[in-house]
């Protein structure tokens, strides 16, 4: 039953012990990433309290339409995820690469978007905290606090984005070499799992960063 | 063995309602509701949320184990923030007297 | 002097240690009791460095003047004491060791879930402690373990950011550790062991992983903040531009707390498998002990607060924090009332292991009642920052967890080795322990009451009698540490062989040969009986 070239690993029983393991292990390193991003809101919804108004015009200096942009990308990205998940379940290699594919591209196009649009615009403006940080309006020290965490929360994003579109690229490879099956597709699962998680992530923060900021 | 398969239409219609419900928190930003304006956009957000975990993460048809630990990692985090929140919002509730600076030169003398 | 078994088979037989040689077997194994060794050799390394700063720590307290230190050299020490002893030393020691070796075996399974992340939270330990080491030689951190801000983020001149990142990479290893326990305990039972016959210890090590999985990403935010606001000055944490201090203190706590439940709950699990194995007698109130290790997790989210009685946090949240803080020692004490009952009526014998027992159940008791004092919100605003606090946490933290911890490696050093130590050094050093530490920490309660203040390098001369003999305690102590590692080293050579159970205990990882086969078990064992089933059948002494 463990013979090499079977799926199943040492330690396990069976192919659904293995399969059960690895979801319950993914679920609960997501909770993880759930704490740790939760500390940053708690800061964050504390500073917005403190500081509402220089918080309300950090926001209304982010570009809501790229903003928008970016999450629809996003979650374009997680449909073509979970077809991804779905195809290699079929046992469609080809489907599942171009799948895979698509949530590569889309993962570039947000981060791409965000480097080359967001935050090149940020710094050439001087609102970037450390870096270039040349506001010298009403309320500059709150208004630099904002977009520090503005700053800080989309680059933890950023950073799990760029780590997933490593794991893509990997799949990617693993797929081309014919390593998934209908009996073994845990790592595409998984790492669907792990994408989709950093979509809710961005879900919450584009309207709390860029949407609440009276734009009215 | 295989879990369970989702129909693409399925996974479509999900998507078409997070296309929505972006536009419609986008579009509500614009509009004044004071300080309904954060509820709706945190509103739209858990649903959105909710979507993406039930259905692209398949948690609508996964173990109750799974669930729990969702749930779990949900009421810690509330537990954080509001137990902060408790903090921040209660430190007034005994204000300091306005001429604390007076007093503390008094007590010190 | 135990009974020996004489090897007579021609070939040696085979088992983890001797299945494979030399040092990529060991650098690069999946085999959880290999990583427990490798974790055993790591953590026993930084509880000699650890405590080395505190015998200096203690030698400059002999005078009032500081016989030894400059005060800014002792605030390093401090600083050094405590990040070490927490969180390379106190945090990862039974999880890590026992927890590794003993889970997949006392469950009958041949391994955890995710072994080779098992062995990556190794390697990011050794990282964390590397960089943390580094800043010990770099110049060492003065801001004390808990990194408060805004000494950290803006006054302090020592290598904040390099302990800071040692103790964050250091966290990622505890995370993933109980993310393997919680994920292996829940999947790879073997066939009968429902979760009522568990043993205790696994009962809680699960709540311990619990406990890591869900807090410790939000200590890593908070180090993470500090960092950022030391290296740009934006406001996060700094009140001179409009940061919030206490806001460090809730993230920091909100982990921090817990945490002390994380050094805590495994060695509660040791003394209830040491309780029952000594006195051989099935333990008193299982539901309860096992229940109670899940409270105690769940509880201990809700209190942290209590460290922060008089930082500037709300009144009204204080008066919540304190509430709750005295239902978290309610668990506490339902686990000791059950080790006493099991004790009743059992036929008790006195080997090293049940003498750390006792030990613990005597002092864990008495620190945890003094934890009430701190509690109470009152008494709080006296003692706080004083020696009260530090006697209360080393009568847990030492007087128990240690003790704990210690009982645990004497009681399953035969099945991890295949041999035996010899129990009359091992009872001396226990004894020596025993009262070395009482000498050094009870002055303290009374220094902590009379007033003098802790993370101080100097102190006012009415206090210097106390201090003198806490001082000498904390040299009987360190010899009674010093022993063990003497003939349990010696013993791996010289010590009477040990057969697969040579305490006549219950539980699976008895029924396997000592040291065991690599995959643990010959054949899946099948679980029938409830835990810790004494006085049912003879369990033979082998």
């Amino acid at each position: 039953m463990h013979s090499s070239d079977t799926a199943l690993a040492e330690q396990f029983d069976d192919l659904e012990q293995q399969h059960e393991a690895s979801s319950l292990g993914m679920w609960v390193f997501l909770a993880t990433e759930i704490m740790f991003f939760g500390g940053l809101f708690t800061a964050y919804i504390i500073f917005r309290n403190l500081y509402l108004p220089a918080f309300e015009a950090g926001s209304r200096l982010l570009d809501v339409r790229i903003g928008a942009f970016n999450t629809a990308v996003l979650l374009c990205s997680s449909l073509t995820m979970a077809l991804a998940v779905r195809a290699a379940q079929l046992g469609k290699k080809g489907a599942l690469i171009t799948f895979l594919l698509l949530t590569l591209l889309l993962g570039l196009t947000f981060v791409g978007v965000k480097l080359a649009l967001e935050w090149r615009h940020d710094y050439i403006e001087g609102l970037a905290p450390g870096v270039n940080w040349t506001f010298n309006g009403p309320d500059s020290q709150h208004l630099e606090l904002f977009f520090c965490f503005y700053f800080f929360m989309t680059s933890v994003h950023a950073l799990h984005m760029v780590i997933g579109v490593g794991v893509l690229t990997v799949l990617i490879i693993m797929a081309w070499r014919g390593k998934f099956s209908p009996q073994r597709y845990n790592t595409v699962e998984m790492s669907g799992l792990y994408w989709h998680f950093v979509d809710i992530i961005w879900i919450f923060l584009f309207p709390l960063l860029y949407l609440i900021g009276g734009r009215y | 063995m295989s879990g369970h398969v989702v129909p693409k239409k399925l996974y479509i219609l999900v998507f078409t309602a997070l296309i929505v419900l972006t536009s419609l928190t986008t579009g509500v930003a614009f509009i004044n509701l004071g300080k309904w304006n954060t509820v709706a956009a945190l509103v739209i957000a858990v649903c959105k949320a909710s979507l993406v975990v039930l259905f692209f993460m398949h948690l609508r048809w996964s173990s109750n184990l799974l669930r729990i630990v969702v749930a779990s990692s949900l009421l810690w985090l509330a537990i954080l923030i509001g137990l902060t929140l408790s903090d921040v919002f209660t430190r007034d509730w005994t204000p300091v007297p306005s001429n604390w600076e007076a007093q503390i030169q008094q007590d010190v003398r | 002097m135990g009974t020996a078994t004489i090897e007579t088979a021609i070939e040696p037989r085979v088992h983890y240690l001797n299945a494979s040689y030399g040092i990529k077997s060991w650098l690069l194994t999946t085999d959880h009791k290999r990583i427990a060794l490798l974790y055993l050799a790591s953590i026993t390394f930084f509880f000699f460095v650890g405590g080395s700063a505190a015998v200096l720590m203690r030698l400059n307290l002999i005078e009032p003047q500081g016989a030894l230190l400059e005060p800014a050299t002792y605030n390093k020490l401090f600083s050094m004491h405590g990040i070490i002893m927490v969180f390379l030393f106190m945090i990862p020691s039974i999880p890590a060791v026992l927890g590794n070796f003993l889970v997949p075996m006392m469950i009958g399974a041949r391994d955890l879930a995710f072994p080779r992340l098992n062995l990556l939270s190794w390697y990011v330990f050794m990282v964390g402690g590397l960089f943390t080491l580094y800043a010990v030689i770099a110049g060492g951190v003065d801001t004390g373990w808990t990194f408060y801000t805004p000494l950290s983020t803006t006054y302090s001149n020592t290598n904040v950011i390099s302990a800071a990142l040692g103790v964050f990479i250091a966290g990622f290893s505890s995370i993933l550790t109980g993310l393997n326990f919680v994920v292996t305990i829940h999947k790879m039972r073997a066939p009968g062991l429902t979760w009522f016959r568990l043993p205790l210890f696994i009962w809680a090590i699960y709540s311990t992983s619990v406990i890591q999985i869900l807090g410790t990403p939000v200590l890593a935010i908070s180090i993470v903040l500090v960092a950022l606001e030391r290296l740009i000055h934006v406001g996060v944490f700094d009140p001179a531009v409009g940061g919030d201090p206490i806001l460090f203190q809730h993230l920091f706590w909100f982990y921090s707390h817990p945490a002390v439940y994380i050094m805590i709950l495994p060695s509660m699990g040791v003394i209830s498998e040491l309780v029952t194995a000594f006195s051989k007698k099935r333990i008193f109130g299982y539901k309860f002990i096992a229940f109670s290790s899940v409270a105690i997790a769940a509880i201990s989210f809700l209190v942290w607060g209590h460290h922060m009685f008089v930082s500037g946090q709300s009144v009204y949240a204080g008066i919540v924090f304190s509430a709750l803080s005295f239902a978290v020692a309610i668990p506490s004490a339902i686990k000791v009332f059950n080790w006493t009952a099991t004790l009743y009526k059992g036929s008790v014998s006195y080997q090293a292991p049940m003498l750390y027992a006792i030990g613990f159940i005597g002092l864990f008791t008495m620190g945890g009642l003094t934890g009430l004092f701190l509690a109470t919100l009152a008494v709080d605003v006296h003692v706080h920052a004083t020696y009260f606090v530090v006697a209360h946490f080393h009568y847990i933290m030492v007087g128990g967890a240690v003790m704990g911890y210690m009982g645990g490696l004497h009681f399953w050093w035969p099945k991890i080795t295949g041999r035996m130590y010899p129990d009359g050094w091992a009872r001396l050093a226990a004894a020596i322990i025993f009262i070395g530490f009482n000498l050094t920490f009870f002055p303290q309660y009374m220094l902590g009451y009379l007033g003098m203040p802790r993370r101080y390098a100097i102190y006012a001369p009415e206090f210097q009698v106390l201090n003198v003999m806490s001082s000498a305690g904390a040299s009987v102590l360190g010899v009674g540490y010093l022993i063990p590692l003497v003939y349990l080293v010696w013993s791996l050579r010289y010590g009477p062989v040990a057969g697969p159970n040579p305490w006549g205990a219950k539980g699976l990882e008895w029924q396997t040969p000592s040291p065991p086969p690599t995959e643990n078990f010959e054949e899946t064992p099948i679980v029938t009986e409830e835990a810790y089933a004494y006085g049912t059948e003879e369990t033979q002494v082998a």
